[in-house]
């Protein structure tokens, strides 16, 4: 608004290079635009994420004399974690979950979900699609309640898969928990490979049905490869939400029976919270801050051509 | 729509995209007539299995609305016998505090979170912000990071500085959580609006604040909409986090209260449980229903 105002008396021509200096000039008004967001994330978000960095080597304990004077342990909580067979088994059934129930399961019943509605009648179509959503949609811990009451005995599932009189969470409680969460999730995957496969000229297709392709052959030779960079954005996505998921497992079953279901941060929870081990369970924290760092800069580089472009306008 | 319903066997066939079958008519010519017959059976069968995918969705969902209405209701499909006694029961339990402390959380965060990102949106869009690359790099970093494993130290932090069981703190650190992702969705939907309505309205003497409130809202409504609406659904049905820094008796939210509900007395109330459900999730449903007409714009940044 200087510039316009410095250059009253010239015509037109000279106001447009002013202008654009004007853009590019670093004001201090930018950062009244910027700095409550930014104070936010810093003082709830950066500052959390530098705090576990610390609390995940002090023996810090929820109640007794280290919950105030609690020290800087170096590396022995690492040193217990690598120890600690719960710690690996809660890896391992971390993995399962996210690679069974997310990866595996949600991946392939939203691409199935995603190809039968390219071809199926709109209203069947819409109305499946519509449930798929409203199984997305429903708050964690209802769909928690939902399948831990199915996976009782007499419940719903017991019942369909033939052993009305058993407890299925405790018979098969991974199993039980996996499926719940490829019920809840699978939306996901069936909006974006949608969105995916409605992006794939239709003349590719076409053309190799004029040559004779089979259907799975022009699926996994034509289609699948041009949707590559969907299917990976899509299942690096799952992965991260799928690794910090505490809600639906801890409602269901709390981690049990016994650690059966105690993913990582539902053992960082039980450990944390339970056993009074605030300082371990930032150790379990890191563990899985990092594990989901390396996913979110894989994550970052398949988003890569999209930032350059937001990087200038 | 009715192109699509009124077509016969043979150009169901071609219609291999729904889009396409809205955009262009198939050549019936390419296709012989004998092929028609296994296109039909075909055609029967992709919608039957459709269907049956869809069943197993729905079914735990009807298990739901009828259990709400059952006032005998097992953790089994039953017949319904309708009564509200349920919901009752429910509200009796404190349900209805319960929900009214979900409004204020997912309220007081969806407000924080939209109004600052929209702020810090049109900053990263439109100015020169030192580092904008590293910022943007860093914003997609934070969104993607798991949240939950943040609870140990923002729970030290909350004893350090008092701040444990208050429901603002809490609602404020929801609000950072999806602060990352809102900011990232806005920055994207403000570069889309044109520059030369700004120019104009500073033209006219117009500041910096009536500018973004008068020209650039308003342009990017839908965008603002959906990322209110994202927010709020995910503070609604957060857990971890107000069950840890929000723990007083009678000001925690539905998503704990269900759960607390759920583990309280050693038999499982399967009907009030489900009523206390249905209760909670009608909100996020109509707000999905509401920005469903603009979500599908606000996939296609996730879809790449």
């Amino acid at each position: 608004m200087t510039a316009s105002t410095g250059s009253f008396g010239s015509p037109s021509l000279a106001v447009r290079p002013a202008e654009r200096d004007d853009a590019d000039r670093l004001r201090l008004s930018t950062f009244a635009w910027v700095s409550p967001a930014a104070v936010l994330v810093g003082v709830f978000f950066l500052a959390p994420i530098c705090y576990a960095l610390y609390l995940g080597f002090t023996n810090l304990e929820l109640l007794g004399p280290h919950a105030s004077s609690y020290s800087f342990t170096g590396l022995a909580n690492i040193q217990r974690m690598v120890h600690d067979p719960v710690f690996w088994k809660s890896v391992w059934l971390t993995v399962v979950f996210v690679v069974g129930s997310g990866i595996i399961a949600q991946t392939i019943l939203g691409l199935v979900l995603a190809l039968l509605g390219q071809r199926a009648h709109v209203s069947v179509r819409i109305s499946v699609g519509a449930l798929v959503v409203l199984a997305w949609v429903l708050p964690e811990v209802c769909v928690a309640f939902m399948w831990y009451a199915f996976g009782q005995a007499g419940g719903l599932l017991s019942q369909i898969v033939g052993h009305p009189g058993t407890n299925l969470l405790s018979s098969v409680p991974l199993l039980i928990v996996c499926v719940a969460n490829a019920w809840r999730g699978t939306a996901f995957s069936m909006l974006v490979l949608s969105a995916g496969l409605r992006n794939v000229p239709s003349e590719v297709d076409e053309a190799a049905q004029l040559e004779g392709a089979s259907y799975l052959r022009r699926l996994f030779q034509v289609t699948l490869p041009i949707i590559r960079p969907t299917l990976m954005t899509n299942m690096l996505l799952i992965t991260l939400g799928t690794i910090g998921d505490f809600t639906l497992i801890f409602a269901m079953t709390q981690g049990g029976p016994g650690n059966d279901t105690a993913i990582l941060p539902v053992y960082m929870y039980i450990e944390a919270f339970q056993f009074n081990e605030l300082g371990y369970g930032a150790a379990i924290a890191l563990a899985l801050i990092v594990l989901g760092a390396l996913l979110s800069v894989l994550y970052i580089r398949q988003l890569r051509p999209e930032l350059r472009r937001a990087g200038n306008p | 729509m009715s192109q699509t319903s009124g077509a016969t066997p043979t150009t169901m066939a071609l219609n291999n995209t729904d889009a396409a079958a809205q955009t262009i008519p198939p050549p019936a010519r390419t296709i012989p007539m004998q092929v028609a017959a296994p296109a039909r059976i075909r055609q029967v069968l992709i919608n039957t299995s459709l269907l049956a995918i869809g069943a197993a969705f729905l079914l735990p969902l009807l298990w739901l609305l009828l259990a709400a209405f059952n006032p005998h209701a097992t953790a089994s499909l039953s017949a319904p016998r309708f009564s509200l006694h349920n919901f009752h029961y429910a509200l009796q339990s404190g349900a209805g505090g319960a929900i009214f402390n979900s409004l204020y959380l997912a309220g007081v965060s969806t407000v924080v979170t939209t109004v600052f990102s929209t702020l810090a949106g049109y900053g990263l869009s439109r100015r020169r912000v030192p580092f904008k690359g590293v910022i943007l790099i860093g914003v997609l970093f934070l969104s993607a990071l798991p949240v939950t494993m943040l609870i140990i130290p923002t729970y030290q932090m909350f004893v350090t500085f008092g701040w444990l069981n208050s429901p603002f703190y809490t609602s404020l650190v929801l609000g950072a959580t999806a602060l990352p992702f809102a900011v990232w969705l806005l920055k994207n939907f403000i570069d889309q609006v044109p520059r030369e309505f700004e120019e104009a309205a500073a033209a006219e003497g117009a500041n910096e604040l009536r500018i973004l409130w008068r020209v650039i809202v308003p342009l990017a409504l839908p965008g603002i909409l959906v990322s209110a609406i994202l927010t709020f659904i995910n503070s609604w049905g957060s857990f971890v986090i107000p069950l840890i820094l929000d723990a007083n008796p009678g000001e925690s939210p539905a998503a704990v209260g269900i759960y607390q509900f759920m583990s309280a007395n050693g038999q499982v109330q399967f009907g009030p449980l489900a009523a206390y459900g249905l209760l909670f999730s009608i909100p996020v449903i109509i707000l999905y229903v509401i920005s469903s007409r603009w979500l599908s714009g606000g996939f296609s940044f996730a879809g790449g």
